[in-house]
């Protein structure tokens, strides 16, 4: 049995019973990474990095589990550069929350970081400085995004555990092509500190596990409200592993007529309707339901997200930290110097987005644009509102297709921001969603099955994903990689 | 053609919070360059800002002092601009929905009430300081992040005057409420103003230029009126006023452009998405309106009916809190009733060594217990008004007591006839033309007189004393 191919919490019960130590972990993962990310490229700067650091308290949730990080959230002197060239080099002074609270508990910071688009600004992970990551189920395709490099870790088992974060979808949609559990949490349910934002009204840092109840392992490690966050919130926070009952009877699970349309890929279309009944079977109810306003959604966080980058993005300017591209002529330095590094140090995702955001913020534009789309924001919230008041879910496909091709959308933007539309709402919503394997294509490729619930509400994610998984073996199929 | 100025100023006052706006960085002024810095103030990649209750309540205090509507909901937007003192190229501000708006200060002006319209009171953070050095710049972001109140007038000032005044009354209040240091020289207090003539009488505001670079309100008053000159000469001869910025230069006493309109920048705000709304309850409102202290317009009013002072004297001996503090715990303990000698001496010998030192008059380090004792010799004409001027030099000089400086310098003033009889002949004597023109009629040459003795008796004689034996002796003669 290889280590690194069992859950946390199995390793977990075997580090205490003294079997094995917390080093043989990530030997074992060490060992996969070598003969495997040369095909996955899940990680970044993987040769510049030192071992980590093991020793942190023995008596942790997480005590001795190794835990890959996005290349987006701080770690105290630990380069961490959203894969973009801007950030070269950038060691935080500080750790991040989430990061402070799983070495308080135990966890093995990995030093290598896991790929991403450059500032998550991507849907498959070939945004990154450091070119593509490969869907271990099919290395032609890509393993989503913009957390790929967690979901593929995860995946191919070069990793036990990853962070990611989720801004419109960057969990959900890559667990979803790489075949594992990926979690939102709701906003303000974990703390946004130390995570290099991007939207900051939708960003959320989630899990990413091999099972469901790692994630609700993780989940209790990373959540409750932090007085550096003033957008977390005060609610407090139950232990996730009591949800995890394998019973769904009379749970009432509400089906969004919008998001079946045609255009969907058949299969997929197939699968989830599968994996519905399943559920069904095992005691739940559905009905249709309807959520009026999906079809904006897409426009809508186009307009929020990349208005909030626009500003987000406005510090990386060669002044303080990172890239600096100096002047040619001393005539008119200081302008140059913030031209040429914000130049070279984007790629062309984040120029693209830094201009739309900078667009729909100008003079003239914001009504229109901007404060337009705060009030779709409220309608299709409310969208949600009135399902949740009459159901305890909403499920639905997590992508419309299953993985695509490297190189197959990197051209046509519109498309590839398409393949966020289911996910993209539950951030508008600021409500909690997972997203777990429900079946595979033909072609092999995995499926994933999207549960939403209002907000706190994550302990019914966790039931329904946990009973579901339960009764099916989905999650335990590994790719050959 | 006559001209009607109008003008509006933004002030911005840095809050004397103990740590900065939106970290817990500390404020404190002069200290080493970017020793007082943190991931939240020099806007690192994933820093998040966290709100100084603090200075939601100095900035609610200011508002309802302003007599100003304080908004239910408060909300913080980002100003989006580059500039290397700005570190998150955004700075966290407010611009729809500021937290206090619509409210007055009544100014005196030419001796008649006049009341100023306040827009807007918003908090915001402090940019850091560029600091040119002959090859390159340099920034210190210790004042990175302190909270700033923005403080914006509506445009009813008439005149440069006017505008001083506003500045005036304004710090006093402000130093009243213990928010702010309202420093010019350290930067915690800072104007911009706004200026435009119109035709006398006409409805519609001409075109304005902003006045920026000010470091005291003399100069603001200056740059004002500069530009009211160079307005109405422009206008006068045909010209066209643009609207633009224009720089102070305090050595040339003259403004400059610095950018048009036409270069203005777009700030694209956008509400703050990295805080939340903020409710401010009747509650809180209530509490801070109760911690207000009496302002200096009560206190004036209090000063002249509980110690029969003139509105003159009173509104100096008010002007700064710690001042006024002073002045009552001196008022307060003076044994007469009649405070005649001792708010003359206040503002007239003890004043002067303030404004001589360039600061208030408590910082000149004197108790109100030992001014009083000094006066105790003035009172009691143990000494002369000009032996006490001297005294109170002394004390302030060595820190030593009025007793001991009277008592080694031997100051006490003579008023013993018999003592001051053989001068007051000699002067008589020497000065056969005064006591002529004394004689004729000439009051002044009495004084004269006066003044002669006090020199041969080094200032010790009693002034009251000598003229009366100077007359006695001149009518004799």
């Amino acid at each position: 049995m290889e280590l690194n191919t069992q859950a946390a919490h199995q390793l977990s019960n075997l580090l205490k019973e003294g079997q094995i130590n917390s080093q043989d972990i990530v030997d074992a993962l060490y060992r996969r990474i070598k003969a495997t990310e040369s095909r996955v490229c899940a990680y970044v700067r993987l040769k510049d990095t030192s071992l980590p650091k093991l020793g942190y308290p023995q008596d942790g949730v997480l005590s001795g589990i190794p835990v890959a990080i996005k290349d987006n959230i701080c770690t105290e002197g630990l380069v961490t550069q959203c894969c973009s060239r801007i950030l070269e080099g950038f060691r935080p002074p500080y750790d991040a929350t989430v990061i402070r609270k799983l070495k308080k508990e135990g966890a093995v910071i990995l030093t290598p970081k896991t790929n991403m688009d450059e500032f998550a600004f991507g849907s498959s992970t070939e945004n990154s400085f450091f070119g593509p990551t490969h869907n271990p189920w099919d290395l032609r395709c890509v393993p989503g995004g913009s957390s790929g490099g967690s979901a593929a870790a995860v995946a191919a088992d070069e990793a036990i555990l990853a962070l990611g974060s989720d801004t419109g979808g960057s969990i959900r949609q890559p667990a979803a092509f790489c075949g594992v559990v990926g979690m939102k949490p709701t906003y303000g349910r974990v703390s946004r500190y130390g995570l290099i934002a991007f939207a900051s009204s939708l960003d959320q840092i989630g899990p990413f596990a091999k099972d469901v109840e790692d994630a609700a392992l993780l989940m209790n490690v990373i959540s409750g409200y932090d007085s550096n966050d003033s957008t977390s919130v005060n609610v407090s926070v139950p232990d996730y592993s009591m949800s995890l009952t394998n019973d769904v009877k009379g749970i009432k699970i509400g089906i969004p007529k919008e998001y079946f349309i045609e255009g969907m890929d058949p299969e997929v279309k197939k699968i989830v309707q599968e994996a519905i009944d399943k559920l069904k079977q095992f005691g739940a109810e559905y009905r249709e339901v309807s959520l009026p306003h999906t079809e904006y959604a897409v426009p809508v966080y186009y307009i929020i997200a990349t208005a909030e980058a626009s500003s987000n993005l406005a510090r990386f300017d060669g002044v303080q930290y990172g890239l600096r591209t100096l002047a040619n002529s001393p005539s008119g330095q200081l302008m140059e110097m913030y031209k040429k590094t914000r130049g070279d140090g984007f790629g062309a995702e984040a120029k693209r987005r830094i201009m739309l955001g900078t667009f729909v913020l100008s003079h003239g534009y914001y009504d229109a644009y901007y404060l337009r789309a705060l009030k779709v924001r409220t309608l299709i919230k409310q969208d949600f509102d009135k399902v949740f008041a009459d159901f305890d879910c909403i499920i639905t496909p997590t992508t419309p297709t299953p993985a695509f091709k490297i190189g197959e959308k990197v051209k046509d933007p519109l498309k590839m921001y398409l393949s966020d539309v289911y996910t993209i709402s539950a951030n508008l919503a600021g409500i909690p969603a997972i997203s777990i394997p429900c079946g595979f294509t033909k072609q092999g490729l995995p499926v994933g099955l999207q549960i939403l619930a209002k907000p706190f509400a994550e302990e019914m994610l966790f039931r329904v994903a946990y009973t579901y998984e339960q009764n099916t073996n989905w999650h335990t199929a590994k790719p050959k990689v | 053609m006559e001209y009607d100025v109008v003008i509006g100023l933004e002030v911005h006052l840095q809050l004397a919070t103990r740590t900065k706006a939106f970290c817990s960085c500390s404020t404190v002024f002069g200290n080493a360059p970017n020793s007082q810095v943190c991931p939240v103030c020099l806007g690192f990649p994933g820093s998040l800002p966290v709100l100084n209750e603090t200075a939601l309540d100095y900035a609610i205090k200011v508002g309802l002092v302003l007599d100003c509507i304080i908004q239910e909901q408060t909300k913080f937007d980002r100003k989006n601009y580059f500039y290397p003192d700005l570190p998150k190229n955004y700075q966290i501000s407010q611009y729809d929905l500021p937290l206090a708006k619509n409210g007055y200060l009544d100014i005196i002006s030419e001796n008649k009430t006049r009341r100023i319209g306040i827009r807007r009171v918003h908090l915001e953070e402090d940019a850091g300081k560029l600091i040119h050095r002959q090859n390159n710049s340099v920034v210190d972001f210790n004042r990175c992040g302190i909270a700033l109140l923005e403080i914006v007038s509506e445009p009813d000032i008439k005149s440069p005057q006017e505008a001083y005044e506003y500045l005036t009354e304004l710090k006093s209040i402000l130093g009243y409420l213990e928010v702010s240091d309202c420093d010019m020289e350290k930067g915690s207090l800072r104007c911009d103003a706004n200026v435009s003539l119109k035709e006398k009488g006409a409805g519609e505001l001409g075109v304005k230029s902003e006045l920026k670079n000010m470091n005291s309100f003399r100069a603001v008053k200056e740059a004002l009126s500069f530009e009211v000159q160079r307005q109405s000469a422009l206008l006068t001869s045909g010209g066209k006023i643009i609207q633009e910025t224009r720089l102070w230069d305090e050595k040339k006493s003259e403004t400059s452009p610095m950018r048009s309109k036409e270069e203005a920048q777009d700030y694209r705000y956008f509400p703050e998405p990295d805080l939340p709304l903020f409710v401010i309850s009747e509650d809180k409102i209530q509490k801070i309106r109760e911690s207000i202290p009496e302002l200096p317009k009560e206190k004036m009013q209090r000063f002249i009916k509980d110690y029969g002072l003139s509105e003159y004297e009173a509104k100096i001996l008010t002007a700064s809190k710690k001042d006024a503090d002073f002045a009552q715990e001196c008022l307060g303990s003076y044994p007469d009733k009649n405070k005649k000698i001792l708010v003359n001496f206040l503002i007239g010998p003890v004043l002067s060594e303030a404004n001589n030192k360039n600061c208030i008059v408590v910082a000149l380090g004197i108790k109100p217990q030992d001014l009083l004792e000094l006066l105790r010799f003035l009172q009691q004409e143990q000494i002369s008004y000009l032996t006490a001027k001297i005294v109170l030099t002394e004390m302030i000089n060595t820190k030593n007591s009025a007793v001991n400086i009277i008592a080694s310098k031997n100051l006490i003033q003579v008023s013993d006839s018999a003592e001051l009889d053989g001068r007051i002949k000699a002067v008589i004597g020497e000065n056969p033309k005064s006591v002529e023109d004394y004689r004729s009629g000439k009051v002044n040459a009495l004084m004269f007189l006066v003044g002669q003795v006090m020199k041969k008796t080094s200032g010790k004689a009693n002034p009251k004393v000598v003229q009366e034996i100077l007359k006695e002796k001149i009518k004799n003669a």
